[in-house]
């Protein structure tokens, strides 16, 4: 777990000040508390790699480098080290708070999402290897103000509790749906197989999905 | 996970040349979610870590009249989904079906699962020393080894966790290898090492080695084959103890049968005494049940494990009367 956060910072480089009349927000007060004293204690220890040059990149590697990663259709650019996960650079680089890093170990799909097209845990990925593929999380799912089918169905059949494996179900689900829009009540088991809810609120995650896949059937 | 430097390979050619010769300086990935794991754990802590999936061409599944080819980069859920898989080695697609989750299936590959390292709770913990990471014990033993070995006679009591591997070695599968001196062929049943052999590695990869391919020849006419697994969650779960069993059944009599357990002992186990049994004789409930005494005469539980014994056994009795019907 003290790797997640012994990682320095190198886009941040002083912790935000508190200004009068700042909103604050949990993840805004935690972000500034922590980010400050990390960056303090390890950016010394930030590498580029002393190689430079492209062709001895070739063989020798990188230890960080500047990416570029295309989420939600849109392009973000960040600093990361190599063994910087995709989890990691979505949520602490480009505040990209969709996928969760509960389990960090490729075990709760609280992490999940769309990598070309396929589903996969982001903090088994590292960052570099997303480049220059299309990513989605679920903050990509909604049409602006108006929520994805599934969304509308999560929301219809109560199909969260406290909500924090949500946006791993929803990605799993639209993944689902994508491949096979008519999915038997064990296909739907099996395509979400890969999310744990520790609420246990799996009855109503698959009704949901089930409700949902009906309405976009209808093309509603 | 310490950071490293992180290399894109461009061919196989170049590997062996970015690896080194120590573990500790270099090692692959391809789909990752074994090793990312490993590193978080901090059982492995690589200087490089080398990236294939950047080599083009090694994501493949071919079928020609000696069986199939697949290639190293090949996607779980690629051979998942692979007609020939499905409708012509249904223990490989069985066993490939309860591999972890649809997530982990679109990452890993087939070839990363047969080189899994264990899932030991004890090699996995930073806070134990033991024999696999050049320590002085194998802490199984008077431990907590609920999940550990229950054949082999150590110095390690791991399992070999892989799904795949069982049903591929099951089929008579070869493992491609390529390194400094260029390709190698290796049998399935040649390519796993004990830990009398090789206390750090689970096989006889050296590393500045690695697997191209794994081809699988065409199962004999007549030849059936499953696979089971038991564990205790039933999905995103190791295997408690899993049956690849692959068999050639004329007129109820086997004439050949293949079956390896995983989940059981270092490396996956054929069960040489229960196929040598079976071999000739016509199947009834009484020789099946005589078959999986056989497959478990060695066996040598620890304190936490005899449940295994129970279930190879079961599972043993069932995929010879199921094959065989």
């Amino acid at each position: 777990m003290a790797d997640r956060h012994d990682e320095a910072r190198p886009d941040e480089s002083t912790h935000s000040e508190i200004k009068p009349g700042t909103r604050f927000t949990r993840r805004g007060f935690l972000k500034g508390a922590g980010a400050g004293a990390v960056t303090a204690a390890v950016a010394p220890a930030i590498l580029v790699s002393e190689a430079g040059t492209a062709a001895a990149q070739e063989t020798e590697g990188v230890m960080s480098a500047t990416i570029s990663l295309d989420v939600n259709g849109s392009t973000h650019n960040a600093l990361v080290e190599a063994r910087t996960t995709l989890a990691d650079a979505l949520r602490d680089r480009l505040e990209i708070t969709g996928p969760k890093v509960v389990c960090d170990k490729g075990e709760c799909g609280a992490c999940t999402v769309e990598l070309d097209g396929k589903l996969v845990f982001s903090c088994m990925t590292l960052a570099m290897d997303a480049q220059g593929r299309k990513i989605e999380t679920v903050e990509g799912m909604a049409d602006g103000d108006s929520l994805h089918p599934l969304q509308e169905a999560f929301v219809e059949k109560d199909a969260l509790m406290c909500g924090f494996c949500t946006p791993g179900f929803l990605m799993s689900s639209k993944s689902l749906l994508d491949a096979n829009d008519n999915p038997t009540p064990e296909e739907v088991r099996e395509g979400l197989s890969g999310n744990i809810c520790r609420c246990g609120t799996y009855p109503h995650v698959f009704e949901a999905v089930m409700s949902a896949a009906e309405k976009m059937r209808k093309g509603g | 996970m310490r950071n490293f430097s992180y290399v894109n390979a461009t061919s196989i050619e170049q590997v062996p040349s970015l690896l080194g010769r120590s573990w500790d300086d270099a090692v692959v990935m391809a789909g990752g979610t074994d090793l990312v794991g490993e590193m978080k754990d901090y059982a492995a802590v690589p200087k490089r870590v080398v990236n294939l999936k950047s080599i083009e061409g090694l994501d493949y599944i071919r079928q020609d009249d000696a069986g199939l080819r697949i290639g190293a980069l090949t996607t779980l859920t690629d051979v998942l989904e692979n007609s020939a898989v499905s409708q012509e080695l249904p223990v490989l697609h069985q066993a490939v079906s309860v591999i972890a989750s649809p997530q982990i299936r679109n990452m890993a590959t087939l070839a990363g699962n047969i080189l899994q390292r264990p899932r030991c709770w004890y090699y996995r913990s930073e806070d134990f020393p033991c024999l696999k990471k050049g320590g002085a014990r194998c802490y199984a033993v008077g431990g907590v080894n609920t999940y550990h070995a229950i054949f082999g006679s150590g110095p390690s009591y791991i399992v070999h966790p892989s799904d795949a591997a069982p049903a591929l070695m099951a089929l008579g599968a070869t493992v491609h290898v390529h390194g400094p001196r260029g390709g190698d062929e290796v049998l399935m049943d040649d390519f796993f090492t004990m830990p009398e052999m090789n206390i750090r590695r689970e096989n006889i990869l050296r590393p500045n080695e690695i697997v191209t391919e794994i081809s699988i020849p065409k199962p004999e006419a007549n030849s059936k084959g499953m696979f089971l697994k038991v564990r205790e969650r039933e999905s995103i779960d190791f295997a408690l103890v899993s049956l690849a069993a692959q068999m050639t059944v004329v007129n109820g009599t086997c004439e050949r049968a293949s079956l390896v357990l995983g989940g059981v002992a270092p490396i996956p186990w054929r069960a040489v005494e229960a196929e040598d049994y079976l071999r000739g004789r016509r199947i009834t409930e009484a020789r099946a049940e005589s078959a999986a005494e056989a497959a478990v005469e060695d066996a040598a539980p620890m304190p936490h494990n005899g449940y295994k014994v129970e279930i190879a056994k079961n599972l043993v009795k069932q995929a010879v009367q199921a094959l065989a019907s």
